[in-house]
């Protein structure tokens, strides 16, 4: 019989809640992690605000030697490393001291860039013509793979350890990829997720590109307004989300609690082509993601109950509804419930299918519908294609049963998610 | 200074590398970096990088390379440190 993969462990790192709990309590609540970004004012960029976590030195040592955090300049490392300790704990998973790897656990944890603050401090450097004086971790906090380098080590890791990247569609494809080595058999557990870098380096690129928010810089908390008429760009954010893995058996084997099921999912690309773009998605390869996702799954796309939409509050909200209506045959008050974590958190770019799907997850297993804020103004493209009520504005208590979460990235990438509450 | 501060300044250099307590409580002149205080090679650099900055000095390729136990390394420092003078 096929095996079967379920989510036994789940970690954030979030702007609105770092950890579980203050996550849980965040979103259930509509609470924004959007703040005035003292960096980005001082560095005259246009938007002045974004979505950062909160993590005191204390904390981190929680999760690095004294030693680790001599010269670490790596959010994108830290937030990986919390997140993805924190969902190995939460899988009641032992961090064993043998000499011995765990040859059938891996991890897959995906990032856009890697330690790009603790770049650009060693890049200056060596201008300065102190190469000698960069230090012993200058590689592994900037290699991309620092972050699934740095778990696999405090996990000792013996399966496959890699970093993917795909933009915006990262997270996403980081638990279809882990899903896919568990499928076939190639290992037992994997660690998914991804991360983000913070800070102006690593943002400025999109501020450039002008599909930040400006208009928001004295009123950070209502800057992310997906979905909404006043909708003027996304507001810049980061974190981590991550997921443990586990092979059905494995995890019956353990009895250990099981948040949910992954039935599959797709990932594919609009090649560029068509409407397609570096930055602009190809519809059809959208609808195409999501068709093949309900196909790979196995069920309906009437049996879907809540979408975790992409909608990042840029004028290409509207667009993504119509590729859902399009997709599922759905429209009206036969459309699924759908949300955007990103009017709470931003856009965690390299993170965002991540942090997001920890979300949908958490709705999945304790039965609600988090609220979207900030789209009391709903756009008007949107409501004549989908019901006002299925675009919740208020906390939803509800059994769910399928949820779909789909992330969208530049290079005109797509991934699409099917995850379902586990039942024997 | 004396060769017993300049020991007891390196070992304080050392401390935050070592993961073997009780050679570091017996850390003397024959002390090895990486058989006997089981640094990590690659925190070798970093010992050097502190050992220029706590002394003031500046230690070339050649000495570099040389810089893998207490002996050696104590013997660097205070040929460069007789240079200053």
């Amino acid at each position: 019989m096929s095996r079967r993969v379920v989510i036994t462990g789940l970690g954030v790192v979030a702007p609105n809640g770092v950890g579980l709990d203050a996550f849980t309590h965040a979103i259930k609540n509509g609470i924004s992690g959007i703040r005035k970004d003292p960096d980005l004012e001082r560095l005259q960029f246009s938007c002045q605000i974004s979505g950062k976590p909160e993590i005191s030195e204390e904390l981190s040592l929680n999760y690095f030697t004294e030693l680790e955090l001599r010269n670490f300049n790596s959010t994108g490392i830290l937030y990986g490393v919390i997140a993805g300790m924190d969902a190995w704990k939460d899988a009641d998973l032992p961090i064993l001291n043998s000499e011995e790897p765990d040859w059938d656990s891996g991890t897959i944890f995906g990032t856009g860039t890697s330690g790009i603050d603790k770049f650009r401090e060693s890049i200056y450097k060596i201008d300065e013509l102190q190469t000698r004086r960069l230090g012993s971790t200058a590689v592994a906090q900037t290699m991309n793979s620092g972050v699934s380098a740095y778990l696999g080590g405090k996990l000792g890791l013996g399966n496959q350890v890699s970093t993917n990247s795909s933009a915006c569609t990262t997270g996403a494809e980081s638990i279809l990829m882990a899903y896919e080595r568990i499928k076939s058999g190639q290992a037992n557990r994997m660690l998914a997720g991804s991360t983000s870098d913070s800070g102006p380096y690593i943002w400025g690129g999109f501020d450039a590109l002008r599909v930040c928010t400006f208009k928001h810089n004295e009123s950070p908390e209502q800057g992310s307004r997906p979905m909404s008429t006043s909708a003027s760009g996304f507001v810049p954010g980061s974190g981590a989300g991550a997921f443990v893995l586990e092979d059905l058996e494995t995890a019956l084997a353990r009895g250990v609690r099981i948040y949910a099921e992954v039935l599959g999912g797709n990932v594919n690309s609009g090649g560029q082509r068509g409407l397609g773009t570096m930055t602009a998605p190809n519809p059809i390869a959208v609808q195409k993601c999501i068709k093949d996702a309900i196909a790979h799954a196995g069920i309906h796309a009437d049996d879907i109950d809540t979408i975790n939409g992409h909608l990042t509050a840029t004028t290409k909200d509207s667009l993504e509804i119509e590729n859902w209506s399009e997709a599922l045959g759905r429209r009206g008050i036969d459309f699924p419930y759908i949300n955007s974590l990103k009017s709470m958190v931003g856009h965690c770019l390299s993170a965002a299918g991540s942090v997001e799907s920890v979300a949908a997850v958490l709705q999945l297993h304790q039965g609600f519908i988090f609220p979207n804020i900030n789209c009391e103004d709903l756009n008007p493209e949107i409501e004549s294609i989908i019901d006002v009520l299925r675009i919740p504005r208020k906390l939803i208590e509800k059994e769910l049963n399928i949820i779909a979460k789909a992330s969208f990235g530049f290079g005109d990438v797509n991934g699409c998610l099917i995850l379902k509450k586990y039942t024997v | 200074m004396n060769k017993e501060e300049t020991l007891l300044q390196l070992r304080n250099i050392v401390k935050p590398y070592i993961n073997n307590e009780e050679a570091f409580e017996n850390f003397t002149e024959d002390t090895d970096f990486i058989t006997d205080l089981n640094i990590n090679s690659a925190n070798l650099v970093d010992i050097i990088l502190d050992v220029e900055d706590h002394f003031k000095i500046h230690i070339d390729n050649e000495s570099m390379e040389k810089m893998i136990d207490v002996k050696s390394t104590l013997e660097i420092i205070e040929t460069k440190l007789a240079k200053k003078r």
